[in-house]
């Protein structure tokens, strides 16, 4: 994307010569200015993990929180504009609890995936509206079965074993690719979340951040919450071990 | 003097009925057919609540009742909202099924915010008496008589809601036949012994229940138990068996 | 209403006997063919087991012009749910769908209704659906005016996870049961058996029903 619009750019209604939106390729690069955010679909169930960027000092630990609940069985992490994401969550738990009505049981994440995208790519089609400058991987544990998606601001959606979005996206999918992610449990998979958080974090640019760990999965009974205090305690430590152990071999080289 | 003869005027039009003129139906249909209030069809009969020392035992047979048939026989109505409240519920059943998923939707809702904090007996019980309030102001009442057990800072709730959203809370409530046959019998238990504990309790209230089914033609023997309990929290036991002695049939002489 | 011209005025309705029981593998329905106007019998050989989906159908009780119309809709609804699904919708969804109209539109309706069917996960299910719109899931349900008659054969009879022909030949001695005391019911009993593979519909004549103590 080195070129500029030449006035193709103003609008999401309007294609360039060369058949681009280019609104919602700058929808992606907001999603890009953001603190990196990865999914890990394991063998008993889902981590999700946000690098929370901190921006000031003065901001409560916390807020701005950027893992949410859809439903009891259902998570939804993104990067992006947090205002632009809480708008998404709110139109998945609305989707979740009308299905829940008119169905009387939980929502598949593969029905919600499909509402979702659908409503996120319909606001790339119009000119008094743009895209929303959000990524967001939803997940969920169903009968035993672990299912992951990510849908961007364009409203395209995949299922993946493991993903990443955000600044360091790239670094983190190379991080993933490493692990046999499908074989682990999710016990193992937040110390390894963690560790590819801390990995990808770039400390020159981004002084503070937050981690964020939830699950949904077979220890969670099915529900979607935040990683208890001593499985997230031993994923961070492990990081900061594994951080520390890289920056020993760093001198050692030298 | 051509004008159109009367049988055309306001005759047929797309979309609309024509009535004939001179040729009133006999019967004046109602202009609003819909119903405007019910009558309950499936229903379950008494609950059984009273407080204890440390918390709080609510107790209904498992029968949904169809007239005087007794036609489903498990079906549970009472039921945990949350960690630290029990809702139970007596007459319609599909009612209560709908308010039920009303609630638990509600507090899925609220869950989901994760922000700590829990939907507490108390709102849940006002937050009822409004449904039900309004419900009964649109002539449309639900048919039920809910009872509301829960633990709110530290100390044991119990509350009844009632069709027309009347509410009161007490330390022993009952519905249905219970409210005349077993409220008795536990505010007599409570008055002779106020900290009662949980044996005690559940004694107590299986007594009740065989009250009951002696004289509530709509009773069963078959029912469940909520327990909200100050330290060990909520649980919903059953189904269990009422306890009968019938040996007095054999005392019985001429009639 | 009661006499020589009631049909005139009276209801179409399906004064009925309907059945619905699981087995080890699926669930059976059953039905009469009686539909009556008043004490006329308006058809005598009526099919009150109505598809849905392929594997869910369900037995019509109450108003005929009510249940054909519900049964109508949430066909509809479940065939395109289906397709936004990308598979079979669960029994326990149609039933969902019937409770929500039937208690919504209960002031209005006069429907009693059992869907019953089979899916992937939870197999051969049945769901009770009466007047006032509430459901619940039952091993075996019945359902109708004729249905009082045979509370008693139904409970001393049914036993859980039967073979497919024992269920059969229950389901078909309960609706003959049934019919032969219920005016309202009779004709011939229909019979759907659904399971993983689909449904197997069957006809016992009105002549050719099992026979019991007729004084």
């Amino acid at each position: 994307m080195s070129s500029i619009g030449t006035g193709y750019d103003l609008s999401a209604s309007q294609f360039s010569p060369d058949g681009r939106v280019f609104q919602v390729e700058y929808a992606m690069k907001a999603v890009e200015n953001s603190g990196t955010v990865l999914g890990l679909k394991g063998s008993d169930g889902i981590i999700l993990a946000a690098e929370k960027l901190i921006l000031s000092k003065l901001h409560e630990p916390g807020t701005n929180q950027r893992i949410f609940n859809i439903d009891k069985h259902i998570g939804m992490a993104f990067s992006g504009l947090i205002a632009d994401a809480r708008q998404v969550v709110q139109i998945a738990r609305r989707e979740a609890a009308d299905y829940r009505q008119q169905y009387g049981v939980s929502i598949p994440l593969k029905y919600l995936n499909d509402r979702v995208s659908m409503y996120m790519h319909a606001y790339t089609l119009y000119s008094a509206i743009r895209p929303y400058g959000c990524s967001v991987i939803l997940a969920s544990y169903e009968d035993g079965e672990p299912t992951m998606y990510t849908i961007d601001p364009s409203g395209v959606s995949y299922g993946y074993h493991g993903c990443a979005t955000g600044k360091a996206k790239q670094a983190a999918k190379t991080e993933i690719e490493k692990l046999k992610v499908s074989q682990l449990p999710c016990r193992e998979l937040a110390k390894e979340a963690a560790k590819i958080i801390y990995l990808v974090h770039d400390e020159l640019k981004d002084k503070n951040f937050e981690l964020e760990l939830s699950w949904v999965c077979k220890e969670s009974n099915g529900l979607h919450q935040k990683v208890p205090d001593n499985v997230y305690q031993e994923a961070e430590r492990a990081a900061k071990q594994a951080m520390e152990a890289d920056s020993e071999s760093d001198t050692d080289d030298l | 003097m051509f004008s159109a003869p009367p049988f055309w005027e306001n005759g047929p039009a797309p979309g609309n009925f024509y009535n004939f003129p001179n040729l009133q139906p006999q019967v004046q249909q109602p202009q609003d057919f819909r119903q405007h209030s019910q009558s309950p069809v499936t229903t379950s009969t008494s609950l059984v609540g009273i407080t204890y020392d440390k918390g709080i035992l609510v107790a209904g047979d498992l029968l949904a009742s169809y007239g005087s048939l007794a036609r489903y026989r498990n079906c549970p109505r009472i039921v945990k909202i949350n960690e630290n409240i029990i809702l139970g519920a007596s007459g319609d059943y599909a009612d209560f099924q709908y308010v039920k998923d009303f609630v638990e939707q509600k507090v899925i809702s609220e869950e989901c915010l994760d922000d700590g904090l829990a939907l507490k007996p108390k709102s849940l019980y006002c937050w009822l008496t409004r449904i039900l309030y309004n419900r009964r102001s649109k002539m449309d009442p639900l048919w039920n008589n809910f009872i509301v057990a829960g633990i709110q800072d530290g100390q044991p709730f119990l509350g009844t809601v009632d069709k027309h959203g009347t509410a009161y809370a007490d330390k022993v409530i009952c519905t249905g036949y219970g409210a005349h046959i077993a409220t008795p019998l536990l505010r007599d238990s409570l008055d002779k012994n106020p900290q009662l504990n949980l044996a005690e309790a559940k004694a107590l209230i299986e007594k009740c229940l065989e009250v009951l089914y002696y004289r509530d033609a709509r009773s069963y023997p078959k029912y469940q138990l909520g327990i909200i309990d100050v330290e060990q929290g909520v649980s919903i036991e059953g189904p269990l068996e009422v306890p009968q002695k019938w040996e007095i049939a054999y005392h019985s002489k001429r009639f | 209403m009661e006499g020589p011209n009631d049909w005139m005025d009276a209801p179409h309705s399906t004064g009925t006997s309907i059945m619905a029981a699981e087995f080890d593998n699926g669930v059976i329905i059953g039905a009469d063919s009686r539909s009556t106007t008043g004490a006329y019998i308006a058809n005598r050989v009526a099919d009150k087991l109505t598809r849905i989906t392929d594997r869910i159908y369900c037995c019509r009780s109450g108003s005929a012009a009510d249940t054909q119309a519900i049964a109508d809709i949430v066909s509809y609804h479940l065939e395109f749910h289906g397709m936004e699904l990308g598979g079979d919708p669960l029994v326990e969804i149609g039933a969902n769908v019937f409770k929500e109209l039937c208690y919504n539109y209960r002031d209005s309706l006069m429907a009693g209704i059992l869907v019953a069917g089979w899916d992937k996960k939870k197999g051969g299910q049945i769901y009770s659906i009466p007047i006032g719109g509430m459901c619940v899931r039952q091993p075996v349900s019945i359902g109708g005016s004729g249905s009082s008659y045979v509370y008693g054969y139904v409970d001393a009879n049914f036993k859980p996870n039967m073979t497919q022909e024992e269920c059969v030949k229950f389901v078909t001695n309960t609706l003959a049961l049934a019919m032969s005391r219920d005016g309202s019911s009779g004709g011939v009993v229909r019979l759907g058996i659904i399971t993983e593979k689909g449904i197997e519909r069957r006809v016992v004549l009105g002549n050719e029903l099992p026979k019991f103590y007729e004084n």
